[in-house]
């Protein structure tokens, strides 16, 4: 169970030593795909407009609607050009000096496994690459170009959202570093559809650079994975299906925080306080960001994904032999399904290789033992000890721990683990000349962004924490009736939690493993019984889905607000 | 008027003994009495030839001037001489005796194969590792009574046991011997045919028409469930041209007749059939004919399909053939689509009516180099659009370019040397062409000798729009010319360890590129998934054009040093190369046909109710599975 993991590297440890500068303007040689026919972001504009598939589209929306040919054609053109990025190595070298500075001040470490690098290194010159990160922040798009640049990687094309575009110079500072822009929505849009889909295209077959984009679709603001959004990773699969590559190789990457920029914003987001609209001067405002400790990050560049090997026996590529392939057509059943499996596969692997904090760990014991009304928290020791006890079952469960070494239980400062897992939570500290309503709202906000930090490792517990209440809740120990309330509950969190569609039997066993192998359980052919160190762990486990299945009883009235879902 | 004919007969006869006795002291062997090579006509044929009857290539004992256990002549390999050169043996072809400077650096660097590695093959056939012959007493004794010359040498049988697919020539170069025919006839006429198919209905054996032997779909393999007596039915000796009707443009051939020997006789009436696979030194007209064969000049002349116009088939329901030779009739399918592609599972194709063309007056071959394969698929493709492509139009990918290269035999002057070199850094110093990305298309032109000139401006006309560059004539000969020599070539990989064949398909225009891509990168990633030591051979050509795509052709090839089973890496390579063809909208094949190497990809290739249609059909014609070799079905 136990993975095998790189070991990571510190790319800002040589910033701190080096000339920013000399950094910023050194020889950037990347290693290309060797299929690369070379072309400008300026020719990859042409070779869109009069791509076969687009000049059909083209010629079909203008008989749809009687409108010329020209006329559609001029229109796809510009939808182009609010779409397409204009990278140029320049902005590059300004971005990779300007980050530095920031980062440095930001961030203590930025710790990237060079074990991946190197496999993705590899995966560029073979195939044609799409990079597909978590979601966490903003900074994602910004720490993956920065790490690729460093590492003398082609810097990625990245699929950015609208809201973006709008910010004066920053929006066309991010295009020339390599983003495009797309509408956040265009669902009938058929026009919108070609062009956007034949630029990614164009831009995966003729291996221009590496196509980053986010499966999750926006920042998750709980640190919750997000369910996968099928569109562009059906987009950048097609020319594979179609046979118009070899392969294509997916890199899922974990981007994992010890604290994100927009903790707080976030919190504030999930209590109905509206997001920001992404502007120049806004960004300029919340400079003050600048002036706090973000601790460090980690970027884990996990194991390319062939999807020719993963549609090996899946998806029968012979349905494209009898219809012109510039044809649009909707995914057939199996492709759709091959494509939705994909997709929860590849956030399952961001999930596996996000590095926890013991911070992350400890929230949920925080969580789990609130100071409510006249109850106390808990003591310092208590917290150590079963700080200690969380991480060992962690490890069972395969999990990617961050442990400094001082933490060690029994030894260690205790002094220095409280500074610094409660430095987040220092800015949100009641004011006396708070009003009672603001205190509430900060209090909350408190719990919300605590509950994010537990969600970083929701993953890691979810499918054993479902065994747990399936057990509290089956009638009897029979390993049938058990699973048939896991199953109920698999089912009814599926679009919670990243529960890989149709996989309820293994992520039951999956569990079992998990809980036999920790001791908690064990299982006969018919009986589930737990042991007798079990109890703490199932209690444990069955409280972390206690939230959420309080914020599923919404009828109950318990929250009575909406977002009560989003609570969790 | 009788006595006329059979002074004539005689006559011929005696030319022929001559010529026999002539060839025979080329081959340094004796003729004696029974020799087993006999120029007597057949007697139970009334018609006599228009045409003389001429010594003909292929004797009853093929192995006497044919390799057992590789390709072709006897006379003719590779080999590395006491200079550790290679060359080629023999006289036959433009390359025989020469030496050839570049192969042996080319071996190793492509395959590392090294000349101290080395594979030779059993020299001699141990007949004792062939089983014995199950006989079906009864058939023989029938078969005695009609005068048919039959065998069952062991050494007829195996040559008769195999065609030329790697795993059927790999085991018998180490001496193994699988199942074979346990007897060998060569029936000399139509009429011998629906005797010998008549007794093997009654009597129950299993009949395999052999023709020229160069299948490479298994088509020839003994199926190893068969129990029953397998009577290997050799067309060889079935090799007169009947009649030649200039009225029409027509001759009447028997169907056993190989390739070299109906162009030489038609040419000595100042004709040609135009159909020129690259098996035609050796593969006859019925095996043509019962693969939908496909000739390299068939953009002038048509592919067999085309070529036919009346055919006569020996089945165990009896003959069939059409009553009249319209060149085309609206009479419900055409019954001959049932024959054509048959491949042996109906019957034996005994007589051929082919169109025939005046030999052409002028030939002219050339070539042209495109900076890349992408730009000469596109030239390739725009000839096809126009509908001006050359007698035949070849584009060969870099890999290819590069082993033609290889294959250059010694030149003799400086000059020409010196002007190899001029031409080599014009091309790549002063017109940028990257030798590693370029490619190569050989052309060959033929008819009046002003429309040849004319169609050749046109061409390169076309070439040029694509960045092409007339490259010589030279070179687009010699890539005509190593198509030939190019077979013997495995025989000397196999001396090194190294293995490999070739393939083929045909796919739409628009996935040409994606499929010479996708194929030859699924091979390179299948030998390294398999545990292939070496880098592999994967390398393809463009060999057709038609209106709606192209005839692609893979060679593939590799260095098995390490591996316990090659044969069974090979096939497992081989196998995933057909998906993936299939995958990118390839066909199951274009030419070579399906045998028994590809029938599983049968269904799914003509869907359920087309392969119903076939049974049924072999249902009707062959119910007690007399044809029995199972391929296709």
């Amino acid at each position: 169970m136990l993975k095998k993991r790189d070991d990571f590297e510190d790319i800002l440890e040589e910033r701190r030593h080096s000339s920013d500068l000399r950094y910023a303007l050194k020889c950037y040689t990347p290693v290309l795909y060797k299929g690369l026919s070379p072309c400008r972001a300026s020719e990859l504009k042409s070779m869109v407009l009069q791509s076969d598939q687009l000049q059909y589209v083209i010629n079909q929306v203008s008989k749809e609607m009687g409108r010329t040919a020209e006329e559609v054609q001029a229109e796809a053109s510009t939808i182009l050009d609010e779409m397409a990025h204009r990278l140029q190595i320049s902005t590059v070298r300004f971005f990779a000096f300007t980050l530095s500075k920031i980062f440095k001040t930001l961030f203590r470490s930025i710790c990237v496994n060079e074990e991946g690098i190197q496999r993705l290194q590899q995966a560029i010159h073979e195939h044609p690459v799409i990079l597909l990160p978590s979601h966490r922040s903003y900074m994602d798009f910004l720490l993956m170009s920065y790490v690729l640049y460093t590492y003398d990687l082609s810097v990625p094309v990245i699929a950015a959202g609208m809201d973006f575009m709008g910010m004066k110079i920053v929006g066309e500072m991010l295009r020339m570093s390599g983003a495009f822009f797309i509408r956040r929505s265009f669902g009938g849009d058929k026009l919108y559809w070609a062009v956007f889909s034949e630029y990614v295209q164009i831009m995966v077959k003729s291996g221009f650079a590496p196509v980053e984009f986010f499966l999750e679709g926006t920042r998750s603001r709980t640190a919750k994975s997000l369910t996968p959004k099928l569109g562009l990773l059906n987009i950048v699969i097609d020319p594979f299906l179609k046979g118009e590559v070899f392969d294509i190789s997916l890199v899922p990457v974990s981007i994992s925080y010890e604290r994100v920029l927009e903790e707080a914003l976030y919190a504030r987001e999930l209590l109905g306080v509206p997001k920001p609209k992404e502007s120049t001067s806004g960004l300029f405002k919340a400079r003050k960001v600048l002036s706090e400790d973000y601790g460090s990050i980690h970027i884990y560049f996990g194991q390319p994904v062939s999807v020719r090997a993963l549609a090996e026996g899946k998806v029968n590529r012979c349905q494209f032999n009898l219809t012109p392939r510039h044809i649009p057509r909707k995914p057939g059943e199996e492709i759709q399904s091959f494509v939705n499996d994909l997709a929860y596969r590849l956030v399952r692997s961001q999930e596996e290789n996000m590095v926890l904090t013991p911070w992350v760990l400890l929230a949920f014991l925080l969580l789990q033992n609130q100071a409510v009304g006249n109850e106390r928290g808990m003591s310092l020791d208590e917290l150590t000890e079963q700080a200690a006890w969380v991480r060992d079952l962690s490890r069972q469960f395969g999990a990617f721990l961050h442990w400094p070494e001082s933490l060690c239980a029994g030894g260690g400062d205790k002094q220095d683990v409280l500074l610094f897992f409660c430095s987040p939570l220092e800015s949100e500290m009641p004011h006396s000349a708070m009003t009672s309503e603001e205190e509430l709202l900060n209090r909350a906000v408190i719990i919300l962004s605590c509950a994010s930090y537990r969600n970083q490792a929701l993953h890691l517990f979810i499918r054993p924490a479902l065994l747990a209440v399936a057990i509290q809740a089956a009638s009897s120990n029979k390993k049938q009736e058990v699973y048939n309330s896991f199953s109920f509950l698999w089912n009814m969190f599926s679009n919670e939690f990243i529960l890989c569609p149709g996989a309820a039997v293994q992520d039951f066993e999956e569990a079992c493993y998990l809980l036999v192998k920790s001791g908690a359980l064990q299982i006969s052919q018919q009986e589930i019984l737990v042991s007798g160190r079990g109890h703490r762990t199932l209690a444990f486990l069955a409280n972390i889905l206690d939230p959420f299945l309080e914020g599923y009883q919404v009828r109950k009235c318990k929250f009575p607000i909406e977002g009560a879902v989003e609570l969790s | 008027m009788a006595s006329n004919s059979s002074r004539g007969s005689s006559e011929r006869h005696r030319i022929a003994q001559h010529r026999l006795s002539v060839i025979a002291g080329h081959l340094q062997r004796p003729l004696n009495g029974d020799t087993t090579i006999r120029a007597t006509e057949c007697k139970a044929q009334g018609t006599r030839p228009d045409v003389a009857t001429e010594m003909k290539t292929v004797p009853r004992r093929r192995q006497e001037i044919m390799k057992w256990n590789g390709w072709g002549y006897n006379d003719s390999k590779f080999i590395y001489n006491k200079n550790g050169q290679a060359e080629f043996t023999g006289k036959r072809y433009r390359l025989s005796g020469m030496i050839i400077p570049g192969l042996r650096d080319w071996m190793e660097s492509t395959f590392g194969a090294t000349v101290q590695h080395k594979t030779p093959a059993t020299p001699v056939l141990n007949t004792s590792a062939v089983q014995p012959p199950t006989l079906n007493e009864a058939f023989v004794e029938g078969i005695k009574s009609t005068g048919i010359p039959f065998s069952h040498d062991p050494e007829d049988r195996v040559f008769r046991s195999h065609g030329h697919c790697l795993h059927e020539i790999f085991p018998l170069r180490e001496g193994k011997v699988g199942r074979v025919p346990d007897m060998v006839v060569w029936p000399k006429c139509h009429n011998d045919v629906v005797k010998t198919v008549e007794l093997a209905c009654k009597h129950n054996v299993c009949l395999i028409p052999f023709g020229g032997g160069t299948s490479v779909s298994s088509a020839l393999e003994c199926p190893p469930e068969e129990t029953r007596s397998i009577v290997s039915l050799d067309t060889s000796q079935m090799n007169r041209v009947l009649w030649i009707d200039e009225k029409n443009l027509t001759a009447h051939v028997e169907a056993g007749i190989i390739g070299q020997d109906l162009e030489r006789l038609l040419n000595e009436s100042g004709y040609c059939t135009g159909h020129e696979p690259d098996s035609m030194e050796f593969s006859s007209l019925g095996g043509w004919v019962a693969t939908r064969a496909s000739g390299m000049k068939k953009n002038i002349y048509g592919n067999i399909e085309d070529l036919v116009v009346h055919i006569k088939m020996v089945t165990p329901r009896g003959v069939i053939e059409k009553s009249c030779q319209g060149p085309r009739m609206s009479t419900g399918p055409d019954v001959h689509h049932f024959i054509l592609g048959s491949e042996g599972t109906l019957g034996v194709v005994t007589e051929v009516t082919m169109k025939i063309r005046p030999v052409p007056e002028y030939q002219k071959y050339g070539s042209v180099v495109f900076p890349n394969f992408e730009q000469g698929v596109a030239c390739l493709r725009e000839v096809a659009r126009q509908r001006c492509a050359p007698a035949s139009i070849r584009l060969m990918d870099n890999e290819q370019f590069q082993f033609g290269h290889a294959l250059k035999p010694q030149v003799s002057s400086i000059f020409t040397s010196f002007l190899d070199g001029l031409k080599k850094f014009y091309i790549t110093k002063f017109k940028g062409f990257d030798p590693s990305r370029l490619c190569v298309a050989t052309l060959l032109f033929e008819g009046d000798r002003e429309k040849v000139l004319q169609h050749e401006k046109q061409v390169y006309d076309i070439a040029a729009k694509f960045g092409g560059l007339a490259a010589g004539e030279d070179n687009g000969q010699r890539g005509y010319m190593l198509t030939f020599v190019i077979a013997y070539l495995r025989d000397l990989g196999m001396d090194y360890f190294v293995i490999g064949e070739s393939f083929e398909t045909s796919v739409p225009w628009d996935r040409v590129l994606d499929i010479c891509r996708n194929v030859k990168a699924r091979i390179v990633q299948e030998c390294k998934d398999r545990g292939v030591q070496f880098q592999p051979l994967s390398t393809c050509r463009v060999t057709q054009t038609y209106d709606a795509g192209a005839c692609v052709y893979f060679y593939f090839a590799f260095n098995y040093r390490g591996l316990s089973d090659p044969l069974h890496v090979y096939a497992q390579v081989e196998h995933a190369a057909r998906e993936e063809i299939l995958a990118n909208g390839g066909s199951l094949s274009h030419h070579h046909g399906v045998g028994k190497l590809r029938k599983e990809w049968m269904r799914e290739t003509v869907s359920d109710v087309g392969l119903g249609m076939l049974k049924s059909v072999k249902d009707y014609v062959d119910p007690n599975n007399i044809f029995g070799n199972r391929n296709l079905l």
